[in-house]
């Protein structure tokens, strides 16, 4: 994209910044969007979701139907409120917090991708990064900055315990979302997010949620470790209402206060499209559409460029969207159903059950893995393991095979990659 | 102009400029803030030049991990409402000898650098390369230099060691770390001596 605005501005430097600041400003007006559209039908979803859970109506009239257009009134409401800085706070701290928890929510999803594109280096993400899971889970990880600088800036004791809650919760959960994230990253042997999404290709049952027993719990794991680490209820500690009357944003108002929901929403879409790329096919639908239409066709396959492509395309980022919905559904669902937890509870949670239970799982799948097991996997193959891993293995594969091993060491390897090659999902 | 150099200059600025702010300020929690957004320019810089995986692990680790742990820290301990840190005019001539000689020794080292000094030949190549994937990484700490394969025997025999002694290093010692914090951070149950008992 950069590189077809400078062929249009600048014919002779297709290197120069001004349509590569453009690309990066619609990028980033794309996203923004998402997130805030996403969050204008979060917000409405919970009130109908939590309306319907405790036998009511939830909001009906604004907007005509359903009361659609709540969120809206909500947010003109956020906007008339007065934005007021108590004066005990450290003002500068105290305005930017907002803006940094935002900042981190928006920038994981710059290497989150919403279809693979169909030819395998380049997927639908504002940016792909090589290592995507692991920008996403860092990134992810410094949301718990804005609230942190929130409760200790605001000058008050209730935001100062929210945050402190909100520390320890957040350094804690990310342990066993480290350890969940590894078993499909281990299946897929990528960090890239396009790559992990392509290799469960084909029918549902090749998805890695299918892989084997094990990865199917680390899966639960990984919800509920996501759920906290999202600060949601009921891990929602850091706002514990009953106990800090609101916690860190106990001194927020207005645009400020929203500014805090819209990356809290951000974020819960975040890890449940995380969540359906790593363990439910991200953009690949239940039954693979596109493959079947071109074989009904007689062709090879479904073009991968060209408007068709852009068809396929579309229709992987309408599975991860629904996937992504679908998992924050989950989310408000447990927040109005569970009651919230104690501090202890939720430390004993983490270390106690989903540690433990994490590193079992990685062991297991690790077993199922290199011992080939049948699981659901293996009923309809789209393709083998070797053929979307990275480059290097099948490059190395080559070099191997060319020249003779140099060590003993090596032509172990050089076998494990060979059997990998052979065998099935 | 580049984007690329574009890129480089506002990171560069970013970096050095919070990271004079963190000198500069006095409230320790500012501070980190400042140093939040000094770390994250560097990783900005390491995604510059393409090394995806060390820029995440910058993030992660210097960002994410460390800098939660000392504001942590820092609420922790405070005993006043806002930690204020005023340094001494002695200390700032310390600081400034010190601070000076190691970057009059890092200029001249790095400007001592024949290659450093002239511009490459390929640069469109290498600013528009894609990163290394971590793997090759993952395989060289397990002491397999995937970049080397295509090396002389005679040549292998000192690149294919990787970096599997460190490695096993740095792991055995965090162990040793994890254990050491488990045990102090132990819940101490009070042993009821026999003679307590009889009393």
């Amino acid at each position: 994209m950069a590189e077809f605005i400078n062929s249009i501005l600048f014919p002779d430097q297709p290197d120069h910044w001004i349509g590569v600041l453009i690309t990066a400003l619609v990028h980033v007006v794309m996203i923004i969007n998402v997130i805030a559209v996403g969050a204008l039908v979060f917000i409405w979803m919970e009130r109908k979701v939590s309306g319907r859970i405790q036998d009511r109506l939830g909001p009906t009239r604004v907007g005509g139907k359903f009361g659609w257009l709540q969120t809206l009134a909500d947010g003109l409401k956020l906007i008339a409120k007065e934005d007021i800085t108590p004066g005990q706070a450290d003002s500068f701290l105290f305005k930017l917090a907002p803006y940094l928890s935002f900042t981190a929510s928006f920038c994981a999803f710059i290497a989150l991708p919403f279809a693979s594109g169909y030819s395998w280096s380049s997927g639908w993400a504002a940016r792909e990064v090589n290592t995507g899971v692991f920008f996403v889970l860092a990134v992810l990880g410094l949301e718990v900055f804005g609230v942190i600088l929130a409760g200790y800036a605001s000058g008050s004791k209730w935001s100062l315990f929210g945050g402190m809650r909100e520390a320890a919760q957040v350094v804690s959960y990310e342990v066993p979302l480290g350890l969940c994230v590894i078993v499909p990253v281990m299946l897929a042997g990528s960090m890239n997010l396009v790559t992990i999404g392509d290799m469960q290709e084909g029918l549902f049952t090749n998805w890695f949620l299918f892989h084997d027993p094990f990865t199917f719990c680390v899966f639960w794991v990984f919800f509920t470790c996501a759920m906290a680490s999202v600060n949601r209820a009921p891990f929602d500690l850091a706002e514990a209402e009953s106990e800090l009357v609101a916690g860190f944003h106990t001194e927020y108002s207005g645009l400020r206060w929203s500014i805090f929901f819209m990356a809290e929403y951000g974020s819960m879409f975040l890890v449940s499209a995380l969540a359906a790329i790593l363990f439910f096919g991200g953009w690949n639908g239940p039954f693979p559409v596109f493959a079947t239409l071109a074989s009904a066709l007689g062709w090879e396959a479904w073009p991968t460029t060209g408007l068709l492509g852009y068809v396929a395309g579309l229709a992987g980022v309408a599975n991860v969207l629904f996937k992504g919905v679908v998992g924050v559904t989950v989310m408000i669902w447990v927040r109005w159903t569970l009651p919230r937890l104690r501090i202890d509870q939720v430390i004993t949670m983490c270390w106690k059950y989903c540690v433990p239970i994490a590193a079992v799982c990685f062991a297991g799948a690790l077993f199922w893995q290199y011992n080939n097991i049948w699981f659901l996997n293996s009923l309809h193959p789209a393709r083998s393991r070797a053929e979307v891993r990275e480059n290097w293995s099948v490059n190395e594969l080559q070099t191997s095979a060319s020249s003779a091993p140099h060590e003993a060491g090596e032509s172990d390897m050089a076998k494990g990659i060979e059997n990998e090659a052979g065998g099935q999902i | 102009m580049n984007w690329h150099t574009l890129l480089f200059y506002l990171f560069a600025l970013m970096s050095c400029g919070f990271a004079i702010a963190v000198v500069v300020s006095a409230n320790v929690v500012r501070m980190a803030f400042f140093l939040i957004v000094s770390l994250a320019s560097t990783a900005g810089l390491f995604f510059l030049a393409g090394a995806h995986f060390v820029g995440a692990m910058q993030i992660m680790i210097y960002v994410g991990g460390t800098l939660v742990l000392l504001i942590f820290g820092v609420m922790l301990t405070a005993h006043a409402a806002f930690v204020s840190m005023a340094t001494k005019s002695s200390d700032w001539v310390l600081a400034a000898v010190f601070g000076g000689a190691l970057l009059g020794l890092l200029a001249l080292t790095a400007f001592s650098v024949e290659d450093w000094r002239t511009a490459r030949g390929d640069q469109a190549a290498v600013t528009s390369s894609e990163g290394e994937f971590a793997s090759s990484i993952g395989q060289a700490l397990m002491g397999m230099r995937v970049d080397r394969l295509a090396e002389d025997d005679s040549q292998l025999e000192a690149g294919m060691s990787g970096y599997l002694l460190p490695f096993e290093i740095i792991a055995i010692h965090l162990l040793v770390v994890l254990i050491g914090a488990a045990y102090l951070a132990r819940t101490k149950r009070r042993v009821r001596s026999a003679t307590e008992g009889v009393l």
